[in-house]
């Protein structure tokens, strides 16, 4: 299968993503923010039917939005972000802002449905190298803000008192988790990002209560579950945004099983 | 000798409401000082003077003969907000991990002697095995050992515990102060320790600092808890009760402490639903 082009593409494309998606997912699930990532990605989706509208490239318009609405709610952190209510109806707005700009460019809504639940056998060079720039800017991003990250998302009250900005590391981290899960649009589609970058993560916290090894269980696992999702997809000719969104499921179902008779041994 | 706090003729004020109005006191290094007062009375807010958190509206208010600066590593602190997501499945070397030197950038490191002193001083509240136990699997009087164990970190030489004995049970409110009192006797470290009941605390305290209606009394049981003085904290007549060894601080026949725990659990329960 590796004879083809398309297939090591996809490969090359869907480890970059996988990667960067465990680790940021690592900390939206440590954060209790998965929801926000879920809101964001379909604001996204808003951005690039509009981008497609304007003839622009959707990522940059999924990347423009995504970033965007991540900084705002960033900033409103405090009033909104936690707010399942606000980011639900935000959420919605965004997916009927999308619908109204497929309604008006017509023959764009082929890509609709590679937008909606992700196309990775039809992602090119020029694609795997802007995904891998976004990967690079997203993990420096990261290491850069990691350790006042971690101490802002464990012990708020505590981390204000000892002088950690906590507004700016709320807004930079929503802004590293717009570009992440733009690049994992690409890979699963808007709808079905949870699947690299929540299911993984939050399996990995049931198997390891350590910080390293959590975020390197949550990476690896992301990158087994997008691999094998295309060989999978190969062999069976199924959609690989499903066989990925089943490989998470098993992954974090299993990591219950496992912790549960971890526990009553 | 410097007061580890003074307050001198301070008044804080929150968002236009005056919570401390004109106050002076001094606490001693090495004291163990309860502070009570009624809800409102300003508890956090002083802690989050102190902290540097706030800047007194008027009036001088000094941390080791200095102004407060946000992030003194000489101050060790337990919040009584305390965010602890229910689900957290982080083992509690790495909590205790994320608060030394988190507010630096970069990547997050533990290096071998950060890891001992964390060890230390998880022995030295009796803690050890949290170390390694996800927080999500401890209990609540577990989950507090491992925060004061934090808060002691760094040899800070004063601590503010916000309301420690919160959700515990008696027996785990007697360990917690226990320890509190036995490790700061110890390392000679001032303690400022708000609570709801004084009872719990009489054996353990030097001097009580009571807070109420804009206003401090700073002194010991006796001349503090006394019907004249808490009648103007709280406002209202107030009696002051004595039976073996308690002291009931009663306000027209209803034990006023006892009242507001119950109030705050109302209060708890209806924000979970």
């Amino acid at each position: 299968m590796f004879a083809y082009e398309f297939i090591t593409n996809a490969f090359a494309a869907a480890g970059i993503v996988a990667v960067v998606s465990g680790v940021i997912g690592y900390f939206l699930v440590m954060r209790g923010q998965t929801f926000a990532g879920h809101a964001l990605s379909h604001i996204g989706f808003a951005g690039a039917t509009g981008a497609g509208l304007i003839g622009l490239p959707p990522l940059a318009g999924l990347v423009g939005f995504t970033l965007a609405a991540g900084i705002v709610m960033g900033l409103l952190s405090e009033r909104i972000s936690n707010r399942d209510v606000a980011i639900g109806v935000v959420l919605a707005l965004s997916l009927g802002f999308g619908l109204l700009f497929l309604h008006y460019y017509t023959s764009f809504a082929t890509q609709a449905t590679a937008l909606l639940f992700g196309n990775v056998l039809a992602v090119d060079r020029a694609m795997i190298a802007t995904l891998a720039v976004l990967a690079v800017i997203t993990m420096a991003g990261l290491a850069a803000i990691m350790r006042p990250l971690i101490f802002a998302s464990l012990q708020p009250e505590l981390a204000e008192a000892k002088g950690v900005p906590m507004r700016f590391i709320a807004t930079a981290f929503l802004a590293l988790v717009a570009l992440a899960v733009s690049a994992c649009a690409q890979i699963v589609g808007v709808l079905m990002v949870f699947t690299l970058m929540v299911g993984p993560a939050a399996a990995a916290q049931r198997l390891t209560t350590r910080l390293w090894s959590g975020l390197a269980l949550s990476a690896g696992l992301a990158l087994g579950e997008a691999w094998l999702g295309i060989v999978i997809a190969y062999r069976t000719d199924w959609p690989v945004s499903f066989c990925i969104a089943m490989l998470s499921a098993i992954g974090y179902f299993v990591s219950f099983g496992v912790r549960q008779r971890h526990v009553t041994a | 000798m410097t007061p580890s706090v003074e307050l001198d003729r301070t008044s804080i004020r929150i968002g236009g409401h005056t919570v401390l109005k004109d106050v002076s006191f001094a606490i001693q290094p090495g004291e163990f000082i309860g502070v009570l007062g009624p809800n409102g009375a300003g508890k956090t807010t002083l802690m989050r003077s102190i902290l540097g958190l706030l800047s007194p509206h008027s009036g001088a208010l000094r941390v080791f003969g200095r102004t407060p600066q946000r992030g003194d590593s000489s101050i060790g602190y337990l919040p009584q907000l305390r965010t602890v997501l229910p689900d957290l499945r982080v083992r509690g070397l790495d909590y205790i991990a994320s608060s030394m030197h988190g507010e630096r950038w970069g990547l997050p490191s533990v290096s071998a002697r950060d890891r001992a002193m964390i060890e230390a001083t998880l022995d030295a509240v009796g803690a050890r095995n949290l170390a390694q136990r996800a927080l999500s699997d401890m209990s609540g009087g577990e989950r507090q050992r491992l925060l004061l164990a934090q808060a002691l970190i760094g040899q800070p030489k004063l601590l503010l515990l916000d309301e420690p004995l919160i959700s515990l049970d008696a027996r785990h409110q007697e360990v917690v102060i226990d320890v509190v009192r036995q490790v700061c006797r110890e390392r000679k470290i001032t303690v400022l320790f708000s609570a709801h009941e004084l009872n719990q605390l009489l054996g353990s305290i030097d001097r009580v600092l009571y807070l109420g209606n804009g206003q401090a009394a700073l002194g010991t049981v006796d001349e503090v808890v006394t019907a004249p003085v808490l009648s103007r904290l709280y406002g209202t007549d107030i009696e002051v009760l004595r039976a073996g060894g308690h002291i009931f601080v009663m306000s027209r026949g209803c034990d006023v402490e006892r009242v507001e725990h119950t109030h705050e659990h109302d209060h708890d329960h209806g924000h979970h639903h």
